[in-house]
């Protein structure tokens, strides 16, 4: 079909056809992008009225409809955090391996499937393991340790395989020549491979703890606290945190004032996008200032 | 010039083996998590005889744990989501893998990683507060918290996902199909439907795979707009009425019940089932993923 000379008036046909076909598609990555521009702009515009210092520093009150919500701030800055202790050595330790030690073998294919199942599982299953685990196994009751490591664990794949791919990124040859020069295994990895990775290790941390940091589904069973009226002093206290809160405040307290409820969004959004923004300028500082 | 000391040799097989370690910790999670899963939700059997696992009453507090209705809702909402996404998606990545010009494309890329971002229970909030308002008026439905709320926003959790997958697969396919295509006298139009999409199938196929994948397994989103009501679905009218999913089920009720009761372990019991759904569907996404490595491997040798 394709060998076969076209008279030009088909010519003309064909191209016409595909002006109309990728202005379709065109309306169609518009329809998908327009709508996030607008959330974004919109919880900005409903939201910036309920910002004052009050607000982002105070503790709420009057069963909530009042006052700040520090607490939700401070518990989710903490759950970002513990996440980051728990998922970052280890997600950066086997993406070394992946990249670094292991030859392909039916065992790295093993881990393989299993990363890819980790980022499979739903969240609230996540949940469920952090609950059965953590909280009653383990014994660390509902708390910032529990939600923490439970938030870990579902990071993880998101930082192993991005951490792997920046790994894989830098030249065979900057290993050989370490090599050659008489440096170990782990001086060349330390020395040579981690550095020029860094920028794409980083990326994949930050999206990997942003994506922590707004989920809710596994900090309802693990660490969630409905409203706490002060800041968790270990980590065995139970939380409050942000999307916990939105989701409080949207569906379970009657009569919200919808200013409170559209400031927690924001907050939240900002929280969540400025990781999102720093990983998006990491990026593409580093593949600007590439030299290989 | 500094002279870099070698490390010890056991302090390097120590090193080695701790990474060895966690390397290989992610299958000890997934091990851990299907176990626990097991040994809380296995003995639902035990306690709660199978007829009444498979009937279609959801009322726990009677003792009614019928889980089909909670499956067939998320597998209508999975299903409206994936009609609404997979089209959406696929379109957006091929704009932006072949379509678009280079400064759109580095427009349009961040800002859909932005959507994937967006916290469900933000997506939620909007859902409960403007789409559902706006959907009830418009389609003169008697409540806006539906199945088809639900799609819709999970569409928009599942886009990202297709996007990024799909734009990645069509990326792989080397410039030198297109040039063929192009010289042979084919227009862009047609090297795209015809050279580019079937050569990136697989990779466009475990997008599709795994937007589903995300899509079932959304829980905040869907426990807010979808009504919560446990309905089993029998039509496609369903798509306009309340459902529940398994996960908005396990997300509202867990928080209620007492460790160990029937209650309990059949919360966990459907945890199973979602675990298995995503294992399913991850296993043919990277079963996919695998042969055409194999084969471009082989076109490569």
């Amino acid at each position: 079909m394709l060998i076969r000379i076209t008279a030009p008036k088909r010519q003309r046909a064909r191209h016409l056809a595909q002006r109309l076909g990728f202005s379709v598609l065109g309306l169609i990555a518009i329809g998908t992008v327009a709508p996030i521009l607008l959330v974004v702009v919109y919880i900005a515009i409903q939201g910036t009225p309920a910002i004052s210092l009050e607000f982002l520093a105070g503790f709420p009150s009057n069963g909530m409809r009042s006052g700040g919500i520090l607490p939700a701030i401070v518990g989710t800055f903490y759950l970002t955090v513990g996440t980051a202790i728990f998922s970052v050595p280890l997600g950066i330790g086997a993406a070394i391996y992946l990249s670094e030690y292991a030859a392909e073998s039916r065992w790295t294919r093993m881990i393989r499937i299993a990363i890819i199942n980790l980022a499979g599982i739903p969240s609230v299953v996540y949940g469920l393991f952090g609950l059965g685990i953590f909280v009653i196994f383990l014994q660390f009751g509902t708390s910032i340790l529990a939600g923490s490591l439970t938030l870990a664990i579902m990071t993880l794949p998101v930082i192993i395989s991005t951490a792997e791919e920046a790994l894989r990124a830098v030249p065979q040859a900057f290993r050989v020549v370490s090599i050659s020069l008489g440096a170990t295994r782990w001086q060349t990895i330390r020395r040579i491979v981690l550095p020029q990775a860094l920028p794409g290790i980083l990326t994949g941390i930050i999206l990997g703890l942003e994506r922590a940091a707004g989920e809710t589904a596994p900090i309802l069973f693990t660490v969630a606290a409905f409203f706490l009226p002060r800041l968790p002093r270990s980590p065995f206290d139970a939380t409050m945190a942000l999307p916990y809160h939105l989701f409080v405040i949207a569906t379970q307290v009657p009569g919200m004032p919808i200013q409170i409820q559209y400031g927690t969004a924001l907050v939240l959004l900002v929280f969540v996008l400025s990781m999102n923004i720093i990983a998006t300028v990491i990026r593409s500082r580093a593949r600007a200032r590439r030299q290989w | 010039m500094k002279i870099m000391k070698s490390t010890p040799a056991w302090i390097e097989i120590i090193i080695a083996s701790l990474i060895k370690t966690c390397g290989y910790s992610a299958i000890v999670f997934v091990g851990m998590i299907f176990f626990f899963l097991l040994s809380e939700g296995l003995p639902t059997l035990a306690k709660v005889p199978l007829q009444t696992l498979v009937s279609t009453r959801w009322y726990p507090i009677e003792g009614y744990f019928g889980i089909t209705p909670l499956l067939g809702g998320s597998l209508v909402v999975t299903l409206g989501a994936t009609l609404v996404g997979v089209p959406v998606g696929l379109g957006t990545a091929i704009f932006i893998a072949e379509v678009a010009p280079r400064w759109a494309r580095e427009l349009l890329k961040p800002l859909v990683e932005v959507l994937g971002g967006l916290p469900s229970v933000v997506l939620g909030f909007l859902g409960i507060l403007i789409l559902s308002p706006f959907l009830r008026q418009f389609l003169d439905l008697p409540t806006g918290l539906t199945a088809f709320t639900g799609s819709l926003l999970l569409a928009g959790i599942a886009i990202p996902t297709i996007v990024s997958v799909a734009e990645d697969a069509l990326d792989a396919v080397p410039r030198s199909y297109r040039d063929a295509a192009l010289a042979l006298g084919a227009t862009e139009w047609q090297t795209i439907w015809l050279v580019t999409l079937p050569a990136a199938r697989s990779g466009v196929l475990t997008a599709v795979m795994l937007g589903i994948g995300r899509a079932i397994g959304e829980t905040m989103t869907v426990m807010m707009v979808t009504g919560n009501a446990p309905v089993l679905p029998t039509s496609i009218s369903a798509l306009f009425s309340p459902i529940r999913t398994m996960t908005a089920t396990i997300a509202a009720e867990m928080g209620e019940v007492a460790t160990g009761s029937a209650h309990y372990q059949v919360l966990f019991f459907i945890g199973i089932v979602l675990f298995m759904i995503s294992l399913a569907i991850n296993v043919i996404a990277s079963a996919v993923v695998f042969r055409q490595r194999r084969r471009s491997e082989r076109i490569l040798s």
